[in-house]
């Protein structure tokens, strides 16, 4: 019995193994800003999502330039629509919370492509479907299937434009401040816990823009 | 009857414990696979991202590791000679830890292999022709539509869109049909145990060994009943040259193998799961495409499929082995033994068709890939 068990064990091991998740293929490093309107309340969020390398290269394969080897932002504006119209689907990997509390956004506007030194960057602006006047005010960014790795920018990640002086804006990446970190624990419990409600998983490692505006 | 179940209750018990492991196993990463595989495509509950410890989130580091550094590589490839050696290693590490990950078939082959009773150098085989395919098909892909006819990124992912629905397609096809002759094995398995157990109360050994070869007899003629109907699968003759070693769940021998229809069954599985091409591989091509040096592209594909095609291989392995323990265990217990083999051969067959399901609903219900 204890072969037969050890048999299963080792069984189970390969195929919990065989359950790693996709890893990244697209890798995303954010610049994103908080956006104000003149009354004080923040009308949405403006991303700058600029994407490596090879899927750079990926995405602009064919496309037509008058100069080899860059695009301008005309050139690129059919892609720039897929990319939104396909984004969609996934909310934008994009999640809106006033003082706690789930805030609807709206399909982006201002969305445009900028092609520097070999790599796409997507600007788009998430309005918030009612502009919020609240203390406190979080973005979550984050792919919960983890095919897309998103990371702050290194430099100015975060800023605020035409908030309130007293407002307060920070970046939190995965395992700072509220976030928390990784799920901890065996791989196959992790897996198990998290087949029933796990609709907000994704936001556990995700990376948190903070307002505070006391 | 009472005494039969007393003697084997506890190996019964064992047994079906053993059953119901495997198939839950199979069924549930089965399943966490195919929605994994299509991130865009399918609901996120089932989707949980990666634990970063233990062996998953070790498997998923590592493959992020190795496919980060193979642009780098790539672009030095391009000046120095001696880093397409280095492209090559990273492609084969990455190709190893990858096909850990979703994706690349090893449910529906470790699957495909339980439900048709098949050897483990038949999975091997079927793990490296599949490998090979996936990678020759993502090289055609990028090599005609980019490099011959500079298509856009759209039109390639578009390619890959119908491709992807045409495996599925096949994978849900192919667990159908195991479905269809596995079930009606396991349910005439069924009747055959019902049937005399009613009328001999204390079942003998030799008793219970007459009844395993009752149902051979019964399930050779199904089988050709089956082929008789015009389905075109050869499945049938090789079933039969199985059931000739009866109730020993050796498999067929390799030269039954090599015989007519051995590999011809073996081809649609290698098609299904081959057919589509792993992003990975289509986005190097491009990147390697766009440096200039096409060929390293292609050779690091390869040698990727390679290294996916040792660890695909290897997890076939260790479910047939599985499997074949399961038999030898069932093999001491005539009746209820093989009733638990089939049962293994339905649960798998389900698990083909619910993956090929699983893929084509995810599919259908949105787009995939942010942009492209």
């Amino acid at each position: 019995m204890i072969r037969l068990l050890s048999f299963v064990a080792a069984a189970l091991a390969l195929f919990a193994a065989g359950q790693a998740q996709a890893h990244p293929h697209v890798w995303v490093t954010i610049k994103s800003e908080v956006v104000y309107g003149t009354d004080g309340a923040a009308t949405g969020v403006r991303h700058a999502w600029t994407f490596d390398d090879m899927f750079s290269t990926f995405a602009t394969q064919g496309l037509a330039s008058k100069e080899k080897g860059k695009f301008t932002r005309e050139e690129l504006a059919p892609l720039a629509e897929v990319n939104v119209s396909s984004l969609k689907d996934f909310d934008y990997f994009t999640v809106a919370r006033a003082n706690g509390k789930k805030a609807d956004l709206n399909a982006p506007v201002d969305y445009y492509l900028e092609f520097t030194d070999g790599l796409l960057t997507l600007h788009f602006t998430l309005p918030l479907a009612a502009p919020a006047k609240a203390q406190s005010l979080d973005f979550e960014v984050a792919d919960p299937t983890y095919f897309v790795d998103f990371s702050f920018a290194e430099k100015e990640p975060v800023r605020l434009t035409g908030a309130p002086a007293a407002c307060k804006i920070a970046a939190l990446r995965p395992g700072e401040g509220g976030t928390q970190a990784k799920p901890q624990g065996q791989p196959g419990e992790a897996f198990f816990n998290n087949l029933g409600a796990s609709s907000n998983y994704g936001s556990r490692f995700a990376n948190k823009i903070t307002v505070r505006c006391p | 009857m009472p005494v039969n179940t007393l003697a084997g209750g506890r190996k019964a018990t064992h047994l079906f414990l053993l059953v119901a492991l495997i198939a839950s196993a199979l069924v549930v990463f089965g399943l966490a696979d195919a929605f994994a595989q299509n991130p865009f495509g399918a609901p996120r509950a089932p989707a949980a991202p990666p634990p970063p410890d233990g062996i998953a989130g070790w498997i998923m580091q590592k493959q992020a590791e190795f496919y980060r550094m193979l642009n780098g590589t790539i672009r030095s490839a391009k000046t120095d000679g001696s880093a397409v050696w280095l492209l090559m290693g990273i492609s084969f590490a990455y190709g190893i830890f990858h096909a850990a990950g979703p994706g690349h078939g090893k449910a529906v082959i470790s699957s495909y292999l339980v439900a048709n009773e098949e050897t483990w150098k038949r999975g091997v085989t079927l793990s490296f022709l599949s490998a090979m395919l996936q990678a020759l098909v993502a090289v055609v892909l990028v090599g005609i539509a980019a490099a011959l006819l500079g298509a856009t990124a759209t039109t390639m992912k578009r390619a890959v869109d119908w491709i992807e629905i045409v495996s599925y397609a096949l994978i849900a096809a192919i667990g159908a049909r195991l479905l269809w002759v596995k079930g009606k094995g396991f349910l005439r398995e069924w009747a055959a145990l019902r049937a005399p157990k009613s009328v001999g109360a204390a079942a003998t050994q030799a008793h219970d060994h007459h009844h395993g070869h009752r149902h051979h007899h019964d399930h050779h003629g199904h089988d050709h009943a089956h082929h008789d109907h015009g389905h075109g699968h050869d499945h049938a003759h090789d079933h039969h040259g199985h059931d000739d070693h009866s109730g020993h769940s050796h498999g067929p021998t390799p030269d039954q193998l090599a015989g007519p229809g051995g590999w011809k069954r073996g081809l649609a599985a290698i098609v299904a799961v081959g057919l589509r091409p792993c992003s990975g591989a289509v986005l190097v091509l491009v990147f390697a495409l766009a440096q200039g040096i096409f060929w390293a592209g292609i050779a690091a594909t390869f040698v990727m499929g390679l290294g996916t095609a040792i660890t695909v291989a290897a997890i076939a392995t260790l479910t047939v082995s599985a499997t074949a323990f399961a038999a030898r265990l069932a093999a001491t217990r005539t009746g209820y033994g093989a009733l638990a083999l089939r049962g293994i051969e339905v649960a798998a067959s389900v698990v083909v068709l619910l993956f090929g399901v699983a893929l084509l609903a995810g599919y259908m219900a949105s787009e995939r890939l942010i942009g492209v």
